[in-house]
């Protein structure tokens, strides 16, 4: 078999990162979300969404609707459509596939959006029909939810890398000192170590500040060629690289590493820059030891170092290692498959420098990841994009 | 570590009884395969019939090779534990009034992981032993014990939840005539079965073993007739609430084919202690089993039917026995459904000819009723739902899965 040769994304960029503030609990429908976050990119864009001809959705609520059915919702007639239901990797999906949509001229404008409402009910409801592996092996045994399989997956790491409860509560803290400047932020409490470590259990090792609060909110953003953007006199990003791998590495009995590992070289060559040349990374945080894992993966420091790269480096928006500016899904919320977008979005504020309060002095290049998909006993999907701005 | 389980405080009168919860019982169509295994107390996996790999969780094709060629078959019951966590506010609420419930991954030797339950002293890095178990909803779950150290299992609350473990639970024999009630008492009682109630119909008429099991302590010998409306109201409104396993043992053989005349009569008789005696007692017991289901560490656990391989192997020499029989098998389907609502097992022990009289001219091997007693036992202990005891019954079980028409051929010989 010979191997394909990637072609670079030139003249494709993001831009109009929009967020529709979170609630925890929302008695809107994901449509409602989606409505939204489509009219808060119109007015960003300055333009009618009818001149939306691309539409990507990500999101796991919208049941009895698709993707298509959304589009006689809203009024668009969109000539590429598509719909990712992919969790915490969605955001990266939907960017590559859109950036060759806009790249081939299959379309102009793709509207991105990843949207979850939550009801008081809504996260049993999805937990109970996640996944047939989840409904045959994993709800049975009281581990429905993420917090079983990644107390096992937390424990394992530890035994083999020597991360601590206190390395964790370190990116915990810091992100919680980002969202406090983050007003979109659920979470707006200070949060210290001590309160970290003094948190209840959920499933040891796992405690209460580890896990994200499931709400609802969107996030959403634009991909469009760099001529489209200048004509529309809007700031962008440009798409400087990707990567997307699933169910890699099945050989690892507990999961240590995602498919990052596998593509990783390729991230940077084909963006043209080096782990060192980044100014801020956003990590799928849906537990901190998945962000120290992506430390690794990503490139960052070596296998088995992430515990100690964490113990080098502050975390924080203006620290050696600005890391989940926004606060993440650890200190935002996790509004969903929109956990897969906020990573982002917030990398495109950074680079086009509208960050607000959550800016990073001179940030040029972003790094955003994701990860998801609790299929089983692992997550099976890895993600990631690197993306440059004019810088703040 | 838990401590010894000893026998539960008695319940304060005034306190409300716990409604039974019952583990999520959604499952693929594949994943009962698990489930008929599971009901026999096999340990068994998805096998691709192509490279011979174990798959799990179950698959419609072998991720090795996509061969679609994939056969339940037995596997080592051995692994080892990955990594192991409690759930200490797991989203479901049968859990959740559990909690803290320790679930591991398990690393099996033959070759897939999986999440398992786990016993009280798994810890990370230990070799296991695994079970294939029926839980509260009925449904195949796997759980590891730790294979080295000793252990008394029914010690382990979780465990629990997956048999029907007689001992402290009060236990109702329907038909104190059956000839296996001796040898079924002497079992329960090794067993740490708490009040044993010996139901006996006709109880002015003397039996056999009737001074041999009042001298048992604890065993309460008390009217009860299974053909009789009044009879089971009666015995239900003093006992109902006091048992926690049923054992319906209430049998009416008579041998004969259907073309004597007089075959009318025996076939009713049959019919009324087996089939509508089994309806009488499950409307009257079951319910209040159902509600007692959660109803604290031994609460209604099982009721045990035992029937003949006739239920599903039908003798011409035996027609009406074996209609009745077959009512029987087809009914207690019925009631395990309904009985599953509390989490309540139902068990069914199909044996082969007894050493009862009314088999007296068959052939050997029959089987002894002190057989049929420990496989009741046994099944009780690990919570199985179906059972067959001895030689013949094994044998025409086997044969009626690879070919039911050659069975029916093949006993059509033994005519009347």
């Amino acid at each position: 078999m010979v191997q394909g040769k990637r072609q670079a994304y030139d003249g494709v960029v993001l831009a109009v990162p929009v967020t529709i503030p979170y609630v925890r609990f929302s008695t809107d429908s994901t449509a409602w979300w989606i409505g939204r976050a489509l009219a808060a990119l119109a007015g960003g864009a300055g333009i009618s969404h009818r001149a939306f001809d691309g539409l990507s959705v990500a999101s796991f609520s919208t049941a009895p609707d698709t993707a298509i059915g959304l589009t006689q919702h809203f009024g668009l007639a969109p000539r590429f459509i598509d719909f990712v239901p992919m969790g915490g990797v969605s955001g990266v999906v939907s960017v590559r596939r859109a950036a060759r949509a806009v790249q081939a001229g299959d379309a102009d404008i793709v509207a991105c959006i990843g949207a979850d409402t939550n009801h008081v009910d809504s996260f049993r409801h999805s937990l109970e029909n996640f996944s047939r592996f989840s409904q045959d092996a994993v709800y049975p045994y009281g581990s429905g939810g993420p917090n079983v399989s990644f107390a096992l997956i937390a424990g394992n790491y530890m035994r083999k890398f020597g991360a601590t409860r206190e390395d964790f509560g370190k990116i915990c803290v810091a992100q919680r000192d980002n969202a406090l400047k983050n007003p979109n932020a659920l979470m707006k409490k200070p949060l210290s170590l001590e309160a970290y470590m003094a948190a209840r259990a959920i499933a040891e090792p796992i405690h209460l500040f580890d896990c994200v609060m499931p709400c609802a909110g969107a996030e959403a953003f634009l991909v469009m060629r760099e001529e489209m953007a200048r004509s529309l006199h809007l700031p962008f990003a440009r798409l400087l690289s990707t990567i997307e791998r699933h169910h890699a590495f099945a050989e690892d009995a507990v999961q240590e590493r995602g498919g990052w590992a596998l593509d990783i070289d390729e991230l940077y060559a084909m963006a043209g820059v080096t782990p060192g040349d980044i100014d801020l990374v956003q990590t799928y945080d849906d537990y901190p030891v998945i962000s120290m894992m992506q430390f690794e993966d990503l490139g960052f420091c070596a296998k088995g170092e992430g515990p100690d790269f964490v113990r080098q480096h502050d975390l924080t928006i203006s620290g050696s290692f600005p890391h989940n500016t926004s606060g993440g899904q650890l200190s935002v919320g996790q509004a969903g498959a929109a956990g897969g977008h906020l990573g982002i979005v917030e990398s495109i504020r950074q680079v086009i420098g509208t960050a607000g309060p959550t800016q990073v002095a001179k940030a040029r290049l972003a790094l955003a990841s994701g990860f998801g998909m609790i299929n089983y006993d692992r997550g099976l999907a890895s993600g990631a994009i690197i993306i440059a701005g004019d810088g703040a | 570590m838990t401590g010894h389980f000893g026998k539960p405080q008695r319940k304060n009168p005034l306190a409300r009884t716990r409604q039974p919860l019952l583990p999520p019982a959604a499952r693929s169509r594949r994943a009962h395969e698990l489930t008929a295994a599971a009901a026999e107390g096999r340990f068994a996996l998805q096998r691709c019939g192509g490279c011979g790999a174990f798959a799990y969780p179950v698959r419609e094709a072998c991720p090795n090779c996509l061969s679609a060629d994939l056969i339940l078959a037995d596997a080592p019951d051995t692994g080892f534990v990955l990594s192991v966590t409690a759930a200490e506010v797991p989203a479901d609420n049968y859990f959740r009034e559990r909690a803290p419930w320790r679930v591991g991954l398990v690393q099996f030797d033959c070759g897939p992981t999986a999440l398992c339950h786990l016993h009280a002293a798994c810890t990370t890095g230990i070799p296991v032993q695994l079970f294939l178990k029926l839980d509260k909803a009925g449904q195949a779950v796997f759980f590891a014990a730790p294979r080295e150290g000793k252990f008394d299992m029914a010690d382990d609350p979780q465990w629990r939840e997956l048999t029907a473990d007689p001992r402290h639970r009060r236990v109702l024999i329907t038909d104190g005539r059956h000839p296996v009630t001796g040898s079924l008492v002497a079992r329960l009682r090794e067993a740490g079965a708490g009040d044993i109630f010996v139901g006996v119909p006709e109880d002015w008429k003397p039996f056999a073993g009737r001074e041999a099991l009042e001298r048992h302590e604890g065993v309460n010998l008390l009217p009860l007739d299974v053909t009789s409306e009044t009879s089971v109201a009666d015995f239900t409104r003093d006992y109902g609430a006091k048992i926690e396993i049923v054992i319906n043992t209430a049998d009416f053989v008579r041998p004969g084919g259907i073309l004597a005349s007089g075959q009318i009569n025996p076939t009713r008789d049959a019919m009324e202690v087996i089939v509508f005696g089994m309806m009488r007692l499950a409307q009257s017991l079951a319910p209040v089993m159902i509600a007692r289901g959660a109803d604290g560490a031994a609460g209604a656990a099982a009721w045990v039917n035992l029937l003949s391989i006739y239920a599903e192997a039908h003798s011409p020499g035996f027609a009406a026995y074996g209609a009745t029989q077959a009512a029987a098998l087809a009914l207690s389907h019925a009631l395990r459904a309904e009985l599953g609502a509390g989490g309540v097992r139902l068990i069914n022990v199909l044996s082969g000819p007894t050493e009862s009289e009314w088999f007296q001219p068959l052939q050997q091997p029959k089987v002894a009723h002190k057989a049929i007693a420990d496989a009741v036992v046994d099944g009780l202990r690990r919570g199985l739902e179906d059972i067959y005891v001895g030689d013949v019954a094994k044998d025409l079980h086997q044969r009626l899965k690879t070919n039911p028409k050659a069975v029916e051929r093949e006993l059509g010989r033994e005519r009347p």
